[in-house]
């Protein structure tokens, strides 16, 4: 084989990594036509959106990098608080504020990055839980600026672009959460496979060898725990922009567990397992609450035992088994 | 002010006793449990109901509440925390936050969500002065219980057939196990214990720290603390973490109130920055 | 000649134990060179220190010419230091292709850039492309690496510190558990590394040793005992006794 041909076939094997399957358009062209499909829903999308728009930061930093956290709640707090003082006091413009969201996660994410670079998953397990728990108690003791444990109140937000006016019905709501998903999916996308995104997982699988191999380890793990922290703060800002109301609930602990157990179902590590374990998990809780509402916590618990008992890899092989099905579906009609 | 510090010593007792047997499990099996909390809410559970429904005397209801975590502990350890033990860290703070969920809701659902409370024995009850410091009575049984408890836990630790082995077993389990150390039971009977002292702790606990369902969530951090800031080797270690962070809750809370608990985290995220490897896992030669 | 990698006085205490000891060293330009030494002379300690995994108790490393001592592993490899494992160390969920354009891509300072494609890049789809062809990986560049023959993985292991480009190459026991069906083969591609690549060889077999190196230090009890062309070092009486004479009852 002459080295032309092989370039070309080295080419065409770093391509296929990247591109587009049909199962993937079908995914977002389903996510948009579930305005039409389930209008009466819209409020549970949006829930589900932004629920997605977390899980995909936490994969961002556990599939991608390796960073186990349990305090991921901290950007998701940080960014809905951000995002609502700013609506607040500042302008009530969406877009505005969820920049202004996304950097204040950012900058504590950077802030924070050199707590987790070092030490054992149990260190950085304890150190996530620890910031998180800082957060938590900041917020609740600077009730004038947050309304502490009442909540904060008095959040009015403009319309999205100027033109379109949140609504009871969570039509707007819906629509501009997942339009910023979408935005912020292709941005990770892009970012996973380029050659950022195979540093970090190099630093996952073998530190030692991506040291050996020029990567600078802490550099880029401080880079992708900012980018997470940004996305997590994205996912808060929307949180606070589509409710109009920021509660000490966004930096509880729950947040940061359940937020592990949707990537637990979703898998970690390809990107769409943040969304589809954003989505079983909702409706997974829509129907639970609705025969027993004050016990969800029970049947969470419950799921997290079983889950790491044994029933991941039986829910894995399942996925795994239908997506190969699509998969070769999907090269078949490729081709 | 003494005052103020004496009540931080009897809460860093009960925090000790809280915290040890999950400092010494961590040490053992190199197993995070972060349901610890849950076997204290039942031994504080159990006290609160021998008392109300049984009419047990306060006495009496400490040692069962002790053999109660015990046994539920046992059970436990045999039928579900067993094959947690090859698994991944990750796994293994997943599977116990799930228990403690399951834990707190359950006891919700059994027990209502109200704050619980124990009639203490007058002889218990008040508190006198000696030189100018008030004492209260029932602060000054737990430190003297749980003081017993400490030093004769250091005693079987270190001059024990049963502490050579766990230590042994703690160093090197695989060496140990070389050696003819029957270490699953070894640890066995160690989490048993571990979750026995959880139980009487919490029996103690309740008039100190209070309880309802969400105990074993709110008081998570603080065995976590226990156990990070005095390692998982010795006894004396969690003793004098749990001494410290007893006395600088109590003192912060006093001094500062609207800061709160965030000297605590602020603390324990402190020595972990510094001191990120000397925590859990002891230095490997 | 001149000199490629050169440490000076170079100490490292683990405790109490003097693990190397005033180690002088200076491996030449385009050199191939053997360092032996029966186990625990300090070889793999040295190694590490060399490469920036250990920081030195004292004494200096120089990389051509340049005092390298202080820097970061990245920072090594960056002014051309590269090296195997004694044990793998592997990139397990990768395949082969994506492990070399990794190594190809920090060399070629990609690896901060968060939004190229790795495929649009044709310098670092050439020159992966060139790796692989020279290593034989060509044929199995899309298979998971943990899932590849022991050989494979050796192979794979030093086609990653080669992806670097280095002026000089550590090789840790490059050949340590590999069956004897996959040896030739990686011996031949130790054999068919560039000349104007200086290489430092860690190895117990003599063999290997014997047939790769001109030169040959031998550490014993982490200080160098002795330094000289094959011929020299099995007739010295001391290497003997410290070291060909043990290895013979092996």
């Amino acid at each position: 084989m002459s080295a032309e041909s092989f370039e070309a076939r080295v080419r065409q094997a770093l391509y296929a990594g990247r591109r587009w399957h049909p199962v993937e358009i079908g995914f977002w062209i389903l996510a948009f036509a579930a305005f039409l499909l389930f209008p009466r829903h819209l409020l549970l999308l949006n829930e589900i959106t932004i629920l997605a728009l977390f899980a995909l930061s936490l994969d961002l930093i556990l599939g991608y990098a390796g960073i186990v956290s349990l305090g991921h709640a901290a950007f998701l707090g940080m960014g809905a608080y951000a995002a609502g003082i700013f609506a607040k006091y500042v302008t009530g413009d969406p877009l505005a504020g969820l920049f202004v969201g996304m950097a204040a996660a950012g900058l504590l994410g950077l802030l924070t990055s050199p707590l987790v670079l070092r030490g054992s998953d149990l260190t950085r397990l304890m150190v996530t839980l620890g910031v998180a728990l800082i957060l938590y108690e900041l917020a609740n003791s600077f009730g004038s600026l947050t309304g502490g444990a009442d909540g904060l109140q008095g959040v009015m937000m403009k319309p999205v672009l100027g033109q379109f006016e949140f609504d009871i019905f969570g039509r707007t709501a819906y629509l501009y959460s997942l339009s910023v998903l979408f935005l912020l999916f292709l941005i990770a996308r892009r970012v996973v496979h380029s050659p950022f995104g195979l540093s970090l997982r190099a630093v996952r699988d073998n530190p030692l060898r991506a040291s050996a191999s020029g990567v600078p380890n802490g550099r880029r793990l401080a880079a992708a725990y900012t980018l997470a922290a940004a996305y997590a703060g994205a996912a808060g800002a929307l949180l606070a922009q589509t409710t109009q109301f920021v509660s000490l609930d966004v930096l509880d602990f729950h947040r940061s567990a359940d937020l592990m157990l949707v990537l637990i179902i979703g898998g970690a590590g390809y990107l769409y397992g943040g969304l589809v374990g954003a989505i079983a998990f909702k409706l997974l809780q829509d129907a639970i609450s609705s025969f027993t509402p004050q016990y969800w916590m029970f049947w969470i618990g419950l799921f997290l035992v079983l889950f790491v008992l044994g029933g991941r890899e039986i829910i894995h092989g399942a996925v795994k088994t239908v997506a190969g099905r699509f998969a070769r579906f999907g090269r078949g009609g490729a081709r | 002010m003494l005052t103020i510090l004496f009540d931080g010593i009897a809460y860093g007792m009960v925090l000790f006793v809280l915290g040890c047997g999950l400092s010494v499990t961590m040490g053992l099996m190199n197993f995070v449990n972060l349901a610890h909390g849950a076997f204290a809410m039942l031994g504080g559970y159990v006290a609160v109901l021998a008392m109300q429904r049984l009419g047990l005397p306060f006495l009496a209801s400490l040692p069962l509440a002790f053999l109660s975590a015990a046994l539920v502990g046992i059970v436990l350890e045999r039928l579900i925390y067993r094959p947690m033990y090859a698994k991944s860290h990750l796994d293994q703070v997943m599977f116990s936050i799930g228990l403690v969920f399951m834990a707190v809701a359950g006891t919700d659902w059994l027990m209502g969500s109200t704050q619980q409370f124990i009639r203490l024995p007058v002889w218990l009850q008040g508190r006198f002065e000696i030189a100018g410091i008030g004492i209260g009575r029932y602060r000054l049984f737990v430190i003297a219980i749980c003081g017993l408890l400490a030093v004769s836990l250091q005693w079987g630790f270190t001059r024990t057939r049963f502490g050579s082995r766990l230590r042994a077993a703690v160093d090197d389990a695989r060496v140990a196990r070389g050696l003819g150390i029957p270490v699953n039971r070894l640890f066995a009977l160690t989490f048993a214990l571990g979750c026995g002292l959880a139980g009487l702790g919490g029996a103690l606990g309740v008039e100190l720290m209070g309880l309802d369902p969400t105990f074993p969530l709110k008081f998570m951090i603080y065995f976590l603390i226990v156990v990070t800031v005095g390692g998982t080797s010795s006894i004396t270690g969690p003793f004098f973490a749990a001494m410290l962070l007893g006395v600088a809750d109590v003192v912060g809370k006093y001094l500062v109130p609207q800061v709160g608990a965030f000297i605590i985290y602020a603390l324990m995220v402190g020595l972990l920055i510094t001191r990120p490897h000397g925590l859990f896992a002891r230095a490997r030669a | 000649m001149s000199v490629a990698l050169q440490t000076f006085e170079l100490c490292k205490n683990f405790g109490g134990i003097t693990a190397t000891d005033h180690v002088d060293f200076s491996l030449a330009k385009g050199a191939r060179h053997a360092l032996i030494g029966p186990n625990g002379a300090g070889k793999t300690t040295f190694v590490n220190q060399l490469t920036g995994v250990l920081k030195p108790s004292s004494g200096r490393i120089a990389l051509m010419g340049e005092d390298i001592t202080r820097l970061s592993r990245e920072a090594r490899v960056k002014r051309g230091l590269a090296r195997t494992f004694q044990i793998n160390q592997l990139f397990g969920s990768m395949t082969p292709l994506e492990m070399i354009a990794l190594v190809t891509s920090e060399r070629l300072g990609r690896g901060s850039r968060p939004f190229r494609a790795l495929d649009l890049d044709a310098e670092l789809v050439g020159q992966t492309a060139e790796i692989l062809t020279r290593f034989r990986l060509d044929d199995m560049m899309d298979r998971t690496i943990a899932t590849l023959p022991y050989g494979k993985q050796r192979q794979i292991e030093i086609a990653a510190a080669f992806a670097a480009r280095p002026t000089v190459l550590l090789l840790d026991e490059p050949a340590a558990g590999v069956p004897e069906a996959e040896r030739r083969e990686l011996m031949q591609t130790v054999a068919e590394l560039p000349d104007d690549v200086s290489v430092l060889l860690i190895e117990h077999d003599m063999d290997l040793v014997f047939r790769f190196a001109t030169r040959i230090t031998v550490l014993v009890n982490g200080r160098v005992l002795a330094e000289g062309t094959p011929e020299e070092m099995a007739r010295d009486p001391a290497v003997r006794a410290a070291y060909l004479g043990e290895s013979a009852h092996v």
